[in-house]
Parts: C-alpha cells; sequence; structure tokens
C-alpha cells in the first residue's frame, strides 16, 4: 500500500515530463541547483567535524531549526507543497488510514525539496563523524528530523486548509509573503551586521530548541558528545513524543477532511461595473478596463504593485550601506521599467480566457494599446513622482531633467518592447486562481530566457538618454540634462507607438498560435 | 437583421476537406460539410472524435492543417474579422475572465466587438433575465458554478447577436430548468432564421432539439443530413452505434451481477 502510494508520486512526476521537455530540463535545472546547494553545506557541515563539538551543536541545531520552521510556515503562505497526492483524492478509496498516512508522509521525499532535506539532515553525521556513537545518534537524529519536517508541513496545511481554501486568503497571502522575499537583502544585510551580539545569546537559545520539535532530533548527538547518555535518552524519547503526537494530530485532521470534504463555499459581495463603466465603450477601453481590474483583482499581478513602494526602501538600504545617497537616483527608471516589464506576459497570465479576444476578433492593436493604457494609468504617475522626488531630496534639482527623461523613456519603451513581447513569447506562468509564486514544474528556463531578453531590451534602450546623463555629469553643462529629457520622450513615444504597432500586427497574424500556446501551458 | 452578404442559398457554414494533425496523431481528416443556413444543426461523435478540433478551425481558434471554412461564404480563415462578427460561439474547455463579475463579462464581450455602450448594456440585462443570472450577475464568475459558467459564457456568444451560433457542449452541467430555456432560446433564435451549431454526445437531445446532424467519429464524417435521413427509422443513438461501432457484446463483467 505505502510502496503504491510512492510508486503513484514517481508515475505522476514521470508523467508530467512527458508533457513538456521543458518540464524536465526546468526540474534538471532546480535539481541540479539543490544538488550543488546541497554539496557546498554538505561539506561545510563535514568541516565542523574538526571544530568545539559544542559550536558544531549550536550551529547545527539552529540551522535544523530554521529548516523544519521553513517547512512547517512556507507552504502555508507560498502553497510550494505540491498536492499530487491531495488527500482529497483518496475520500472515495477504502484505504487504511494509517498506510495511507505513512504513504502520502514518505511520498514528500520523492520531489526536489524533500530529497534534499534528506540528504541535508542526514548528512549531519558528517560533522560528528569523529567517533561511531556520536555518528549513530547523528544519522538517527538527521532522519527523524527530516521526517518531523515533512510532518509538521503535512499538519499545517491539514489543520490549516479551512482557512487556505479560500480565495481570499489565497489572494492577501499571497500578496503578503511576497514583502520578506523581496526584502530578503536587507534583512539579511542587517542580520550580518548584528552577527556578534546574535553569538552571544544564539547558545541560550540553542538550549531552548533543543527541547522543542523543531531541534529536538539536531541537539541529540550533542548530548553523546558531551557523555551525557541519560539526557540523550531523554531528549530521544521526548523528540519521538513529538513527533508521535504530530503524526497523531495530522492523522486525525487527515481523517476529519477525509470524512467530510468540503463543500466550496460561494459567495462574494456584488461588485458593480467598476472601471468598466468608467473608461470609454470602445475595444481599447474595454481591455484596458478590463486589465486594470485584474491588476487590483488578480494576486498575480499585485506582485508588481507591492513592489512600488518596497523598492524605495530596498535602493535605500543599499545607498546608505555603499554610503553614497545618489544611488536613489535609479529608482525612477527602474520603478518604470519594471512596471513597463508587468504587462511584458500579459497573454501568458490571461491563459485560455484569451479566447475571448480571439473569438470576439477584436484588433491586435487595440488589445495592445489598451493593456498599455492601463498599466500607465498608475505606472505614469508613480514613474513621474520617484523621477521628480529623489532629485528633489537629494538637493540635486539639475538632475531632475536628465533623470526625469530617462525614466519616462524606460516607462514608455519599457511598454512599447513589453507590447511585442507578450505578442509572441508566451511561457508557463501560475494559472489564475494560484499563487503568484507556483511556478509551473520546468517553467524555469523558457521563462528565463524571455524574462531576461525583454529586460536586456529594456535596458539597452536607455542607453542614449544615460549617455547624455553621463555627459552632462562630466562636463557639468545642465543643456546635456535637458537634451536627455527631450530624447528621452521622444524615443519614448516613437518606440511605445511602434511597439503597439508591431505587437498589434503581429497579435492579428499569430492568435490562434498564441491561444495553442497557452492552451499547452494550461 | 440586415446581412445580405450571402447569396440566397449559400450554407451557413461550409467546410471544405478541413485537416488538422497533432504530431503523429491526426485529429481531424479532411472533413467537408454543409450546414444549411435556417437550420439547427448537431454534430455529434464519441470522446476524441475530433468534434471541438473542427469546431475551433471553423471558429478561428485553432489554424487548419488544411482546407476551407466558409462562414456565410466568407472565409475564415482568409477574412478572419469580418467572419467573426457574424459568429457567436462558445468554446468548450476555455477559460473565462472570471475575476469580473458575470454582468462585467458580458458587458466586455460586447465592448470588445465594437458595440456602442447603451446597446451592450441593455442587451447584458435582457440575457441576464433569460438566463436566470440576475442575482448572480454582480458576484464573480469565479464563484459560479459549472452550469453558470456555461450560461454567462452562452451569453458572452449572443450578445451580437450573430448570424450563426457554434455551441460546444453547451448543456454539460446544466441545470434542466436552465438546459429548457435555453433551448427554447435557441429554437426560437433558430425559428427567426438564425443557424445554430450544437455538439453533443447526448442523442436523445439532439434526435430531439436538432433538424440536421452529423456524426463523426476517429477524425472522419460518416454521415451527416437530416436527422430523419440520418437515423433511417431506428432511434439516432441506436443509428450512432451501429455506425461508430465498437458496442461490446453482454458478457463482459459477469462477477459486477451481485444475485
Amino acid at each position: 500500500m505505502v510502496a503504491h502510494l510512492l510508486r503513484l508520486k514517481l508515475l505522476l512526476l514521470g508523467n508530467s515530463f512527458r508533457r513538456s521537455p521543458w518540464q524536465l530540463v526546468g526540474v534538471g535545472i532546480g535539481a541540479l541547483y539543490g544538488l550543488g546547494m546541497a554539496v557546498t553545506l554538505v561539506a561545510g557541515t563535514a568541516y565542523l567535524s574538526g571544530v568545539d563539538p559544542e559550536l558544531s551543536n549550536t550551529i547545527l541545531v539552529s540551522a535544523v531549526s530554521l529548516v523544519t520552521l521553513g517547512w512547517a510556515v512556507i507552504p502555508l503562505v507560498a502553497f510550494g507543497v505540491d498536492l499530487t497526492l491531495d488527500p482529497a483524492r483518496f475520500t472515495t478509496f477504502t484505504l487504511s488510514r494509517p498506510k495511507l498516512a505513512a504513504g502520502l508522509l514518505l511520498s514528500g521525499f520523492i520531489g526536489v525539496p524533500g530529497i534534499l532535506t534528506l540528504v541535508l539532515l542526514g548528512g549531519q553525521f558528517l560533522a560528528w563523524r569523529q567517533n561511531p556513537a556520536t555518528l549513530a545518534a547523528a544519522l538517527l537524529g538527521g532522519v527523524l528530523g527530516a521526517l518531523m519536517c515533512l510532518a509538521l508541513a503535512r499538519l499545517t496545511t491539514t489543520s490549516m486548509t479551512r482557512l487556505t481554501a479560500s480565495r481570499r486568503f489565497r489572494d492577501v497571502a499571497g500578496i503578503i509573503a511576497i514583502i520578506p522575499l523581496i526584502l530578503l537583502g536587507p534583512i539579511i544585510g542587517s542580520a550580518a551586521e548584528g552577527i556578534e551580539s546574535v553569538l552571544d545569546w544564539l547558545p541560550r537559545l540553542v538550549g531552548v530548541l533543543g527541547f522543542t520539535p523543531l531541534g529536538v532530533f539536531a541537539a541529540l548527538p550533542g548530548d553523546v558528545a558531551a557523555g551525557a547518555w541519560g539526557l540523550g535518552a531523554l531528549r530521544l524519547l521526548l523528540g519521538l513524543a513529538y513527533l508521535g503526537a504530530v503524526l497523531w494530530a495530522w492523522e486525525r485532521g487527515l481523517h476529519r477532511s477525509m470524512e467530510n470534504p468540503m463543500a466550496p463555499r460561494a459567495g462574494t459581495k456584488a461588485v458593480g461595473m467598476g472601471a468598466l463603466g468608467i473608461f470609454p465603450g470602445t475595444p481599447v477601453g474595454a481591455v484596458a478596463a478590463r486589465c486594470l481590474t485584474y491588476w487590483l483583482k488578480d494576486p498575480r499581478y499585485a506582485a508588481s504593485i507591492v513592489i512600488v513602494p518596497l523598492m524605495p526602501v530596498l535602493i535605500w538600504f543599499t545607498s546608505t550601506n555603499a554610503g553614497n545617497p545618489q544611488i536613489m537616483l535609479v529608482l525612477g527608471p527602474l520603478l518604470a521599467i519594471l512596471m513597463a516589464f508587468a504587462i511584458s506576459a500579459d497573454v501568458s497570465y490571461d491563459s485560455t480566457a484569451f479566447s475571448l479576444h480571439v473569438l470576439t476578433g477584436v484588433r491586435g492593436v487595440a488589445d495592445r494599446a489598451g493593456r498599455v493604457l492601463a498599466c500607465a494609468v498608475f505606472a505614469l504617475p508613480v514613474t513621474l513622482l520617484a523621477a521628480i522626488l529623489t532629485p528633489v531630496f537629494l538637493d540635486r534639482l539639475d538632475l531632475l531633467p536628465a533623470i526625469l527623461g530617462i525614466s519616462l523613456c524606460g516607462l514608455l519603451a519599457g511598454l512599447g518592447v513589453a507590447s511585442v513581447a507578450s505578442a509572441r513569447f508566451t511561457y508557463a506562468v501560475p494559472l489564475p486562481g494560484e499563487s503568484p509564486f507556483k511556478t509551473p514544474p520546468g517553467a524555469g528556463a523558457r521563462m528565463a530566457v524571455v524574462q531576461l531578453a525583454t529586460f536586456t531590451v529594456m535596458s539597452v534602450l536607455l542607453v542614449p538618454g544615460l549617455g547624455l546623463l553621463v555627459a552632462q555629469l562630466f562636463t557639468g553643462e545642465v543643456l546635456f540634462g535637458w537634451l536627455a529629457l527631450v530624447v528621452g520622450i521622444a524615443e519614448g513615444a516613437v518606440l511605445l507607438v511602434l511597439g503597439i504597432r508591431i505587437g498589434g500586427r503581429w497579435l492579428d497574424a499569430r492568435m490562434p498560435e498564441l491561444m495553442q500556446a497557452v492552451m499547452v501551458n494550461r | 437583421m440586415s446581412y445580405s452578404t450571402a447569396e440566397p442559398g449559400t450554407p451557413a457554414l461550409s467546410i471544405r476537406s478541413l485537416g488538422k494533425r497533432f504530431g503523429e496523431k491526426v485529429a481531424v481528416n479532411g472533413i467537408s460539410l454543409d450546414v444549411p443556413a435556417g437550420s439547427f444543426f448537431g454534430l455529434v461523435g464519441p470522446n476524441g472524435a475530433g468534434k471541438t478540433t473542427t469546431l475551433s478551425m471553423a471558429t478561428g481558434l485553432l489554424r487548419p492543417d488544411a482546407g476551407q471554412v466558409l462562414l456565410n461564404g466568407i472565409d475564415v480563415w482568409a477574412e478572419p474579422l469580418k467572419a467573426k462578427a457574424a459568429m457567436g460561439v462558445l468554446a468548450d474547455g476555455v477559460r473565462l475572465f472570471d475575476r469580473l463579475s458575470g454582468r462585467q463579462l458580458v458587458t466586455y464581450s460586447g465592448l470588445l466587438r465594437g458595440m456602442d455602450r447603451a446597446t451592450v448594456q441593455e442587451r447584458t440585462e435582457d440575457l441576464l433575465r433569460v438566463l436566470d443570472l440576475e442575482d448572480a450577475g454582480a458576484k464573480l464568475v469565479v464563484d459560479y458554478s459549472a452550469g453558470m459558467t456555461k450560461k454567462i459564457a452562452l451569453a458572452t456568444a449572443l450578445i451580437h447577436s450573430p448570424r450563426v451560433l457554434v455551441l460546444d457542449e453547451p448543456f454539460e452541467a446544466v441545470d434542466p430548468v436552465s438546459a429548457a430555456n435555453i433551448r427554447e432560446i435557441l429554437a426560437d433564435y433558430v425559428a427567426h432564421g438564425g443557424t445554430v451549431i450544437v455538439s453533443s454526445h447526448v442523442m436523445d437531445l439532439v434526435q430531439r432539439m436538432c433538424s440536421h446532424v452529423a456524426v463523426i467519429a476517429e477524425g472522419n464524417l460518416l454521415a451527416a443530413g437530416t436527422v430523419e435521413a440520418v437515423r433511417a427509422g431506428s432511434s439516432l443513438e441506436e443509428r450512432f452505434v451501429q455506425l461508430v461501432g465498437g458496442r461490446g457484446t453482454n458478457e463482459g463483467l459477469s462477477w459486477l451481477r451481485t444475485s
């Protein structure tokens, strides 16, 4: 039975490769990346064998606790945990509950994150290889710790299903989860500064973690190394009790959810005509209104909006770290390009709903112009604000025209490039209603190539404006700045019109092919 | 209605040697078919027969490998915009812009077709009323049931009062009352000169509802004509099974007999 479920998981994984070779490439890259990380970390662990056991205990217990905490929490907000073996799908089969639970639990090891965790936690023994007793304790603790990770992930996802199944929660959680990811750099940066004070209180924290479900198994070899056999035995018992409790609670939750499969909850509050009532009643206006509605309601777009307030914070961190506040001047152009880039996967995001555009025979130009308009509604004010306020606050009014010119060029030309890109290149994106984080397995390679190319083209188009800015900085001649403003706006406007025209023509010619592309990504 | 572009007697939809292959698999194998103007045309076939592929190629969603499609005499693949203006399509297996409310979605499909706002507004309300979606009109389509989703998709296909309606599986998951309402709307539409093409698995429904029928299996056209002519005395279901084949003898599952 258990073996059966494991084979099913393997089969599902194998079949997903058959649908698209890109998927195999993507998983291959993911696996390589993971393997590289695992080798590095395991090598680091092996190095620990030479150091003071006290220190390696501190490091390993805190690291393992962090990994375990990640398994417990991340699936909740990011839904990165895969539901290929969703317990709800087994409701109609008469399976014995413990066997189903065991099968589901172990199937978590099939897949890149599961294997990686097993390798990493199992690899702890390398740090304790100096004597057989600690080695055995580390091996046992590692495997049990990995099991604990998977069990905790199952417990939190199962017990929170009722909450996480609601669309509103998914939408909001998806957006909120982006924030720490974007701010990861600054957070790590400031954490690194405080590393000395951390070293003071970390041993005490580890002492506590060693008795919680998070770090109990990782603390096991430390006890053995210290010769505290009684404490070690006690800890093992405690850990097993934790594991048992988690499994018991999960199994109960699983049982409950299988006996009362959740009825989908309906009922959102009524909405009026929204933007569709405001924009002009033309195809362009309709597309713009629909896209704007999606910008506000679809969490996949919301990610692009959340960036707006976070980007200044991010750049401010960078500039203070570098000790040069002038770096803040990149804010305007950067925001402009990022926001223009947001519509470069528009057709992919529409998914097969794009069929409505195909069937109604909307002109490609109208489709392109509407999407640009929707994006510009907030991208333009944001870009203007960023481009004007940064020189004002930095007291570099002399640079204002150039920065404004480059920013507007970035936005207008960027929108033009995005209009062409999304008419020609689709790639697998999270489907409508899915978490913005859920990268379809194997989407990576094609997506990276398309995105990189789009970004590169957008950046290259800034060169004329940047050149004039550099000229102004070297000569101190303000005229160059004004030239940058004129050139930037003119270049941007021309490229925008060209982009909409070319993108529109491509769309007219290739609508059925685009339709097929989004059908495959489905 | 004033669509007098086509000669009298021109078929509403005329398919000539239409073919499509996906890799090794031939999905549609050179089908030729005429749908007379003013007919209620049923397209039937087993699962995977190529119904959806044929209809997708006829409506401009999927580019054929070979062949021609004429809608009221307009070549769908040479003059797609003109052909699409005269056609209302309910596609199967595609998403809708489901973060819009039902009312917004129908309005959107009208405005996309370049209709003026006042007409769109009036027809949207009419459509929501007859499809029994008045209360649901303000809710997001993502929260609709399968049947309601089908009905709102039908509304988006009707808004521009097309000459020809192409409906892929329109009754799937629709409740009996709504299905009866939809049938009545379609019958009325045909009575006033429109042409309806539906695909379906339900033979009884096609026999009762349609004036003409075509049977396809494995990408080939097996029979086409008036329902009377095709069923030739027997019921459409019997005739269909006879044409398509594949019925096993009734000795298959002896162990399933519980007595």
